[in-house]
């Protein structure tokens, strides 16, 4: 292979320098226009975070309401109906409005192009529309609430669904088809850019981790989501029309609804998951300033990872009455998919091992991911397993295991990925004492809050119940009080992360001495990313760069940039 | 159906409808396709959901549509596969004549495809009506209306009526409807092996027959819309043409147009023989 040696790092990065102070993606053009039918993906990613950011606010009183009304058995703050709203409306909105896009649409278009060495996504107008859909699915939601919400659970099982006389369930469904499509959008538009913008040089196995992260995500966005679409448009017309295909009054089988809706929710899980493991790989190589350990296979596991989740979901029905034959199969099946899951840590692990790593904020919610993921995912065997499934199903041990992988697990790397890129989005540090602080709260809050559910759940407490006997109040309260830790870490987050767009310090190109190729252009970025891209080289060599102290990030040092050698 | 490139503008020559992120024509029109494939792939998974659900209720209650699929007309079921296959060709010859650059061709055989879907509508219209005067609708509404159709004839039995004739539009029905075995309404041990004697009964042994109609009503009243979105999508196409958009150097709305039209028709040539021609 042709060694093409680049002049380009010192020449690069000073011109990134200079450019930092000039034109870049935020005052190429101006107004409230300018954004909202913006068709650069950097905008519409930040759209993005900010509307995704709003809509956790607004998941995160749900949720809220919902500890401080467990506080006591019996009535706290409100009625059981009102409860039956708040623990559905919180589902719902951290479902579908803030974990599924979370990571791939905000820092996903953000980065993507960038990584890739390309200028925009392959269709930019897609792009914005698929903004525009989840916009319109954040108002149905709102709608569904002003018109009588919802009581159903985020799950909306049949015939319950059909037949509560909330008035918010239509709206609901209708946001979740609209949140379906723009879902699609993207990872059409992600799987597109990737096979076909990336710059020569940049190979299969030059792509960062995260890009392969975000690819097999997409497949399954693209695989699963629509079955999501065709279940919700039945369970409408269901509804209005009384179809009757999942009523069993008219003939039709409830338990197909839940077939239907696991097919695509289970494999939603990995919708959630697998950007996050992306992340987690990122930022694990960068500030443990070592190569990441099996390059080859993390991608592959994100594949597999992707693949294997379509045939697990009869997991969810062990206790729907399905045959015992099947509940094996599938109770089988999904022990399988934590071997790919293992296969991440252990290469993160051992990334790790040996390295310097520096307990900047974004490693630290990285290793907050991987002790909570490996609780989640442990967990998530237990409840895989027959015998103990039947004692453990639809009890806080469930809710506990499910918030450990998406609230623990996506969450927190997306909080990760926030504080990673910040400097690259908005061009400003913020204050690297404030994020650790942060940490703490999140952390301890997050792990009060849920620990004591599990067992809760394991002493056989229910999920969704108003009331409960006295023996789970103190387990109860303890996962309130954590809550409320939590909440004050992530105010914490909010406060210091603003602060920084006023006052914080001028951000260099490359703070954290990152190898993929979004820190080779200025913080923040011009408008077009790249005039030429800047050849790729492997993503995790990271012997060229120093640090220097005047600006406060890496710069590559005096020996030129071989790009021809790929991961090993 | 073509996929093939436009054809290169000369190296330098600017591209009139090159985007600022792609670096040619050719990059351009891959990545369109490619797009246009994945999405194509997520409305065959939409119908999949259905489809699903079809063989699910097919395998279970196959009584169930072998008595019901009968009150479909096979006829006009045919001739509209015939319109979807016409139009399918003349969709291919629309694409053809935009890559040969022939405005007239092209325009013509965009409004012939327009014509067909309508027809197609049209005929789908007819259909749908029938239904509903006879009642022949999905879950709640299911109220059969003919007088052969399994609820009134019961009806009219139990105000001491003889059972009316079989109906005239289900030939070969009425061993289905009117027989059973003994049995199938009690336990099994209960018949002796071989004794499957018909006996003739006033009770018509299929029941929830609007499970039919709530499969066939929403696999092909989402293949409608699908049809009415390709309509706009067409006349979208045949504007453009006509105001002479397209030619061999560019005609990627013509191709992926064309694209998702052939899928349409795909999915109503699953749809006819899984619907109208059951045995
Ligand atoms: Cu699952």
């Amino acid at each position: 292979m042709k060694a093409v040696v680049s002049t380009f790092p010192r020449s690069h990065v000073a011109a990134a320098e200079a450019g930092a102070a000039g034109d870049n993606y935020l005052t190429h053009a101006h107004g409230i226009r300018s954004w909202l039918f913006t068709i650069d993906h950097k905008r519409i990613g930040v759209m993005y975070l900010v509307s995704i950011l709003a809509a956790f606010l607004l998941g995160g009183i749900f949720a809220i309401l919902v500890r401080t009304e467990l506080l006591t058995p019996g009535p706290t703050i409100v009625s059981a109906d009102n409860y039956n709203r708040f623990f559905t409306l919180h589902g719902a909105i951290m479902v579908f409005l803030v974990i599924i896009p979370g990571i791939p649409a905000a820092l996903g278009n953000f980065v993507l192009p960038i990584m890739l060495g390309a200028k925009d996504l392959a269709f930019p107008r897609l792009n914005l529309f698929s903004y525009h859909l989840w916009v319109l699915g954040a108002l149905l939601a709102v709608l569904a609430i002003v018109t009588g919400s919802v009581d159903t659970g985020w799950t909306f099982y049949v015939p319950y669904a059909t037949t509560t006389g909330m008035g918010g369930v239509v709206p609901v469904l209708l946001g979740a088809f609209v949140l379906g499509f723009s879902s699609i959008f993207t990872g059409l538009n992600f799987i597109v850019t990737i096979h076909k913008l990336r710059p020569p040089g940049m190979t299969w196995f030059r792509l960062p981790l995260f890009l392969w992260a975000l690819y097999a995500t997409a497949v399954i966005q693209i695989l699963a989501t629509p079955v999501l679409g065709v279940t919700v448009l039945l369970l409408i017309v269901e509804r209005v029309l009384g179809l009757g295909i999942f009523q069993p009054g008219l003939g039709g089988d409830p338990v197909l609804y839940q077939h239907f809706f696991w097919f695509y929710s289970h494999p939603a899980v990995y919708i959630m998951i697998l950007p996050a493991m992306g992340i987690v790989s990122e930022i694990v190589s960068v500030f443990s300033r070592k190569h990441i350990f099996g390059y080859h296979f993390i991608a592959f596991s994100s594949i597999a990872i992707a693949l294997f989740g379509f045939f697990v979901w009869g997991h969810h029905m062990f206790v729907s009455g399905q045959s015992n034959l099947v509940t094996t199969i599938f109770s089988l099946l999904t022990y399988s998919v934590s071997i790919p899951s293992a296969v991440k840590v252990f290469n993160w692990l051992a990334t790790m091992h040996g390295g310097s790593i520096s307990l900047r904020t974004p490693m630290l919610y990285t290793l907050a991911f991987i002790f909570i993921f490996g609780i989640g995912g442990l967990t998530g065997l237990f409840l895989g397993a027959l015998a103990a499934n039947v004692h453990l199903h639809d009890t806080y041990f469930v809710v506990a295991h499910f918030h450990y992988v998406m609230m623990g697990g996506t969450l927190i790397a997306m909080i990760a990925g926030i504080h990673y890129w910040w400097p690259k989005m908005t061009g400003r540090m913020y204050s690297e004492r404030l994020g650790q602080l942060s940490f703490a709260a999140v952390f301890l809050g997050f792990n009060l809050t849920f620990f004591p559910q599990f067992i809760m759940g394991s002493h056989g407490m229910p999920r969704r119940y108003y009331n409960y006997p006295p023996q789970f109040e103190f387990l109860h309260q303890l996962s309130t009080v954590g809550s409320y830790l939590m909440t004050v870490g992530f105010v914490l987050i909010a406060v210091y992360l603003l602060h920084s767009l006023f006052a914080g310090r001028r951000a260099p190109a490359n703070p954290w001495g990152g190898a993929t190729l979004e820190w080779h252009c200025a913080s923040p970025p011009p408008a077009h990313n790249f005039d030429e891209p800047p050849p790729a080289g492997d993503p995790y060599d990271f012997n060229d760069l120093e640090y220097d102290a005047r600006i406060g990030g890496y710069v590559y040092g005096t020996r030129p940039v071989a790009a021809d050698s790929e991961p090993t | 159906m073509s996929t093939s490139r436009p054809a290169d503008s000369s190296a330098g020559a600017p591209a009139p409808h090159l985007q600022h992120h792609f670096t040619s024509p050719a990059q351009q029109f891959e990545s369109v396709v490619l797009g246009m494939w994945l999405f194509l792939a997520t409305e065959i998974l939409l119908f999949g959901g259905l489809f699903c659900a079809y063989a699910v209720y097919r395998a279970n209650h196959p009584e169930i549509f072998e008595y019901a699929h009968v009150y479909l007309s096979k006829s006009l079921g045919a001739v509209n596969t015939a319109i979807l296959l016409v139009s399918s060709f003349t969709m291919a010859s629309a694409v053809w004549a935009a890559q040969q650059s022939r405005a007239r061709l092209l325009r013509i055989m965009l409004a012939l495809t327009i014509a067909c879907g309508l027809g197609f509508l049209g005929i789908k219209y007819v259909e749908y009506k029938h239904k509903w005067h006879e009642g022949l609708l999905w879950g709640k509404l299911y109220r059969p209306q003919h007088e052969a159709a399994p609820f009134s004839a019961h009806h009219a039995f139990e105000h001491g009526q003889t059972p009316p004739a079989a109906p005239t539009s289900a030939p070969g029905d009425t061993d289905v409807s009117w027989v059973f075995t003994p049995g199938d309404t009690g336990p099994r041990g209960l018949l002796a092996p071989g004794d499957t004697t018909p006996l003739v009964s006033p009770e018509p042994k299929v029941h929830n027959v609007q499970l039919f109609f709530g499969v066939y009503f929403a696999l092909t009243g989402l293949h409608a819309v699908h049809v009415l979105a390709g309509l706009v999508l067409l006349g979208w196409t045949l504007w453009r043409a006509a105001l002479g958009h397209f030619s061999a150097a560019y005609f990627t709305p013509v191709a992926m147009v064309g694209l998702y039209w052939h899928v349409v028709d795909l999915i109503w040539i699953y749809l006819f023989p899984l619907l109208y021609l059951i045995h």
